[in-house]
């Protein structure tokens, strides 16, 4: 495929940079063009556009973000999500209480079925294993998607990047931004290692994210 | 169509300049000329790996100082609106790189809203419809009353008194203060009708060489630091002799100005004296937040906070001095 990048995309992208001022680090490893997650933390409806619009045009055009159906299914935001940022749209909410717990657990197979096909032999995925937006002081304890899809496709780095200030430039619940400089950290490469358990990789995968951190960016 | 020439003669109107102003900027690039020659040959000779990279920063930021003095002079030519709404994004781009680095909570992001895009290119209207009384009270005591009204409204009372002070200093500094410099514009000085724009650069020219004269000097024969815990870059030989060289040029540059020469060199030497003592508080500000630059937009110099701190010091005595001296 030649084509699929959006003419809005291209002039999206810089545009989030110069609203942001995104300040990019790629501590770990390079900005190449590899199958990759890139997981990060999330704390605004900014997140994924910013990490998105950081990466270099070539990789951009790889790279597709995991987002909630049920927010963007309608309208613009409908658009903005298929067409333009190329997002994997997946179902969230999924209960696992109760009766329901046998079709809830299937639920959550298909997803993890669905964002393992979607990477193919070339794309790259942004995923944010927390799972929704938190209010951006701390990282919340990891869903358990990143470690079925890290094992579900195993040929594929998983890369931590951390996402500063957003949380502040358009916080949970605003409609109004802010514009101050937000900062982006990419950190090392991960994979599951040989007999580890999923609570053991969920911690190291948070704790890989959390020491990318460079401030304190709250009173 | 019209030719090159005559799209020029549009664009730089005769009404905002005048021989001084051209020559000033002539002055500046010979000067620009002389500092990068300098830089290639110290870039020859540099021996250590320290003195390499000295001399990669001085010439990182003479090549930033080329990239400044264009967008300055062309902004200066495009009129009083054109300057305006420059020093409206310096202010801008200031402030959001004060508040980045001074902690504020999820309760003051609509007090930032009305801080950025509100109060601040309301002080800038203000000039531009010459309304000075509103202009010299609007954010010291509107916005002083508003911002910790505002962040009361929100509900969060967690170091409330911090926050709305620090949100007040930002504004304060960033656009009260700076603003004062395009507020040259807007004086009506006799016998110095329509050339208000040769002051502001005057007055731009000789804060900013106050500090290259300092930062010279201070690298030539710095050895005592005035204030170690604050700025250790600065040291008193860069101080004594930046302040004399820069009023000694403000003094040889009064021919620009409606000062005599001894009255440019007092008006230099407040300015230089203003410039040192913003460099020292922001500097403070940083080394308390942890930090070196406030940014990293200029390269070689930081951000725009680290550029612009010793005018937004200097402009508002610069500003009250004149008015009160020189207008009647």
């Amino acid at each position: 495929m030649k084509t699929k990048i959006h003419p809005l995309a291209r002039i999206l992208a810089p545009a989030v940079r110069l609203l942001t001022g995104v300040q990019v680090r790629w501590l770990g490893c390079a900005p190449e063009n590899r199958q990759r997650i890139y997981f990060a933390n999330h704390s605004s409806h900014l997140d994924f556009v910013v990490l998105w619009s950081a990466l270099p045009a070539n990789v951009r055009a790889n790279t597709r973000p995991v987002a909630a159906r049920d927010y963007w299914q309608s309208g613009f935001r409908s658009f903005l999500a298929q067409r333009v940022f190329r997002a994997v749209l997946v179902d969230r909410g999924i209960g696992s209480q109760g009766a329901n717990a046998e079709h809830a657990r299937k639920k959550r197979f298909e997803v993890i079925e669905q964002l393992a096909l979607s990477l193919g032999e070339s794309e790259s995925l942004i995923f944010f294993p927390e799972g929704t937006r938190g209010s951006g002081e701390a990282v919340a304890e990891f869903k358990s998607g990143l470690y079925h899809l890290a094992k579900r496709r195993p040929d594929v780095e998983l890369v931590p990047a951390y996402l500063e200030n957003l949380n502040r430039i358009l916080p949970k619940g605003e409609v109004l931004v802010v514009p101050l400089l937000s900062m982006l950290t990419f950190g090392a490469p991960l994979r599951v290692e040989e007999g580890e358990s999923k609570v053991q990789f969920l911690h190291r995968s948070r704790e890989a994210l959390c020491s990318l951190r460079r401030k304190a960016s709250t009173a | 169509m019209s030719s090159l020439p005559d799209f020029f003669r549009k664009y730089l109107r005769a009404d905002h300049y005048d021989h001084q102003l051209l020559l000033l900027f002539g002055g500046v690039t010979v000067l620009l000329i002389v500092a990068s020659v300098i830089g290639v040959i110290l870039a020859g000779r540099a021996k250590s790996d320290s003195a390499r990279a000295v001399i990669a920063n001085l010439n990182a930021r003479t090549k930033a100082w080329w990239k400044m003095s264009a967008i300055f002079g062309f902004t200066l030519l495009a009129g009083r609106n054109g300057t305006l709404i420059f020093f409206m994004l310096l202010s801008f781009l200031a402030l959001r790189e004060y508040v980045t680095l001074v902690p504020t909570r999820r309760g003051d992001h609509r007090t930032l809203f009305w801080t950025f895009f509100i109060i601040t290119p309301l002080q800038y209207y203000l000039i531009a419809i010459d309304w000075y009384g509103l202009f010299a009270v609007l954010i010291p005591a509107f916005a002083f009353v508003f911002i910790p009204a505002r962040i009361a409204l929100a509900g969060d009372t967690e170091h409330f008194l911090e926050r709305a002070a620090k949100i007040q200093f930002g504004l304060m500094i960033c656009a009260y203060c700076l603003s004062h410099a395009p507020a040259l514009l807007i004086l009506k000085i006799p016998n110095y009708e329509g050339r208000d724009a040769t002051l502001l650069l005057y007055f731009v020219l000789v804060d900013q060489m106050s500090d290259v004269l300092q930062y010279v000097w201070g690298k030539l024969l710095g050895r005592r630091k005035i204030a170690p815990e604050v700025s250790p870059n600065k040291t008193w030989e860069g101080f004594i002799g930046g302040v004399l060289t820069a009023t000694l040029l403000g003094a040889l540059l009064s021919w620009a100005t409606p000062f005599t020469r001894l009255q440019g060199a007092g008006m230099s030497l407040s300015i230089t004296l203003m410039g040192f003592l913003g460099g020292l508080v922001m500097s403070a500000i940083k080394r308390d937040a942890g930090v070196k630059d406030f940014g990293a937009m200029i390269e070689g110099h930081g951000g725009i906070l680290d550029r612009i701190d010793s005018l937004c010091f200097a402009a508002p005595v610069f500003f009250h001095l004149t008015r009160y001296c020189f207008v009647r």
